[in-house]
């Protein structure tokens, strides 16, 4: 009889025990959520976004011209918005172009830089780094702006299909695709979620939240090195800096990301 | 010239917290490069805050401080308009002052 009880005991706390096991065990993705928010108030993009707006107003390269005049689509000079509408065709380059591959050629057009030398320079030097400082002040004046990519030209169309068969493309050693990740919801590579980037991920998701500040290495990452990076993750051969793939790879995200509202320059683990 | 801080100083009551973001590599003198040779130490040693140029914080680092620290304090007695300055040191005897006013 008594050591009945002292069982029914047991058993007894052994269920209490559980429910506050549960109810103490946060999900992954809140764990990260937390700590996110609490990176947040410092995130150092802003001192890339800083460093990109005095870029922008200052007289740089042989010609000795600020980037003011820049079309970055919406007119020249006009930055605010114009994130959102990016990749899309320019007729004076006539070709479809992101955000850092359009600034880029105005750099090479109103400042005289050359453009292949900037697209060998790595990722974080020299005018790379530049490039990546002014992607992410222009990124940082469209936040909380909705993407809105237009798919008026046959061009910028082309390159949504284009961009569409690169991310169901497999390959590599390990037969992967960008679908391979980022095709269905609710999956996670290590402690990360995967947002599922063939639909619209939802506000501040995927292509909504690059330029981003990496903590984990103190480097802030722009969409070109996001994708590098992606290629790199396949056991792909790194495309060039630039390169049609990467563009209409970003088309094919930006369109799908219609509606989406912009928090770039976020800040990641 | 090193790059320079963020600083952001709100008023709320009495009371005026201040948000520093300075860009510093903060190399610990512990990591190698690609060639295997030891990246000299690089680092912020002594931050100091002035409130209205009154030393209100003296704060001495060291190389576990993370890359492009961020650095929060609250400062008694503080309104909108005071002008509150930021000064870091690092190692190699560099040296950044930033000035903002408390909105």
């Amino acid at each position: 009889m008594r050591t009945r009880t002292r069982t029914r005991t047991l058993i007894g706390l052994a269920v209490l025990a559980l429910c506050a096991g549960a109810q103490a065990q946060k999900s992954t993705a809140d764990g990260i959520a937390e700590y996110r928010k609490m990176l947040e108030d410092g995130n150092p993009a802003d001192l890339f976004e800083a460093k990109g707006e005095a870029l922008w107003k200052q007289k740089r390269g042989p010609k000795n011209a600020s980037l003011e005049k820049c079309d970055l689509g919406l007119g020249p000079g006009v930055v605010k918005g114009a994130f959102v509408t990016l990749p899309r065709y320019f007729p004076d380059t006539q070709k479809v172009q992101d955000l850092e591959t359009r600034l880029v050629s105005c750099m090479v057009t109103l400042q005289g830089f050359d453009a292949a030398e900037i697209a060998k320079t790595p990722f974080g030097r020299g005018e790379m780094a530049n490039v990546t400082a002014l992607a992410t002040w222009v990124a940082a004046e469209s936040r909380g702006m909705r993407f809105n990519l237009p798919q008026t030209n046959a061009a910028e169309r082309e390159s949504y299909e284009i961009g569409k068969r690169a991310f169901y493309f497999r390959g590599g050693t390990h037969d992967f695709s960008c679908a391979s990740c980022h095709g269905e919801s609710g999956k996670r590579i290590r402690l990360q979620d995967l947002p599922d980037l063939t639909k619209n991920p939802g506000d501040g998701i995927g292509f909504a939240a690059w330029p981003a500040y990496r903590v984990s290495n103190g480097q802030m990452w722009s969409m070109q090195l996001r994708l590098n990076d992606c290629f790199r993750q396949q056991r792909f051969p790194y495309p060039g800096f630039g390169s049609e793939v990467t563009i209409a790879l970003a088309t094919y995200m930006g369109v799908n990301a219609k509606g989406a509202e912009s928090i770039a320059p976020s800040i990641k683990r | 010239m090193a790059d320079p801080m963020r600083i952001r100083a709100q008023a709320a009551g009495d009371k005026v917290t201040v948000r520093v973001l300075m860009s510093h590599e903060m190399e610990t003198g512990q990591r190698k490069d690609s060639a295997g040779k030891v990246i000299p130490a690089w680092f912020i040693q002594e931050v100091t805050a002035t409130h209205n140029g009154k030393p209100v914080l003296v704060a001495e680092w060291g190389p576990s401080v993370s890359k492009n620290p961020f650095l929060q304090f609250v400062i008694k007695g503080g309104k909108a308009g005071d002008k509150v300055a930021v000064t870091w040191t690092d190692n190699k005897g560099d040296k950044r002052t930033d000035e903002a006013t408390v909105s």
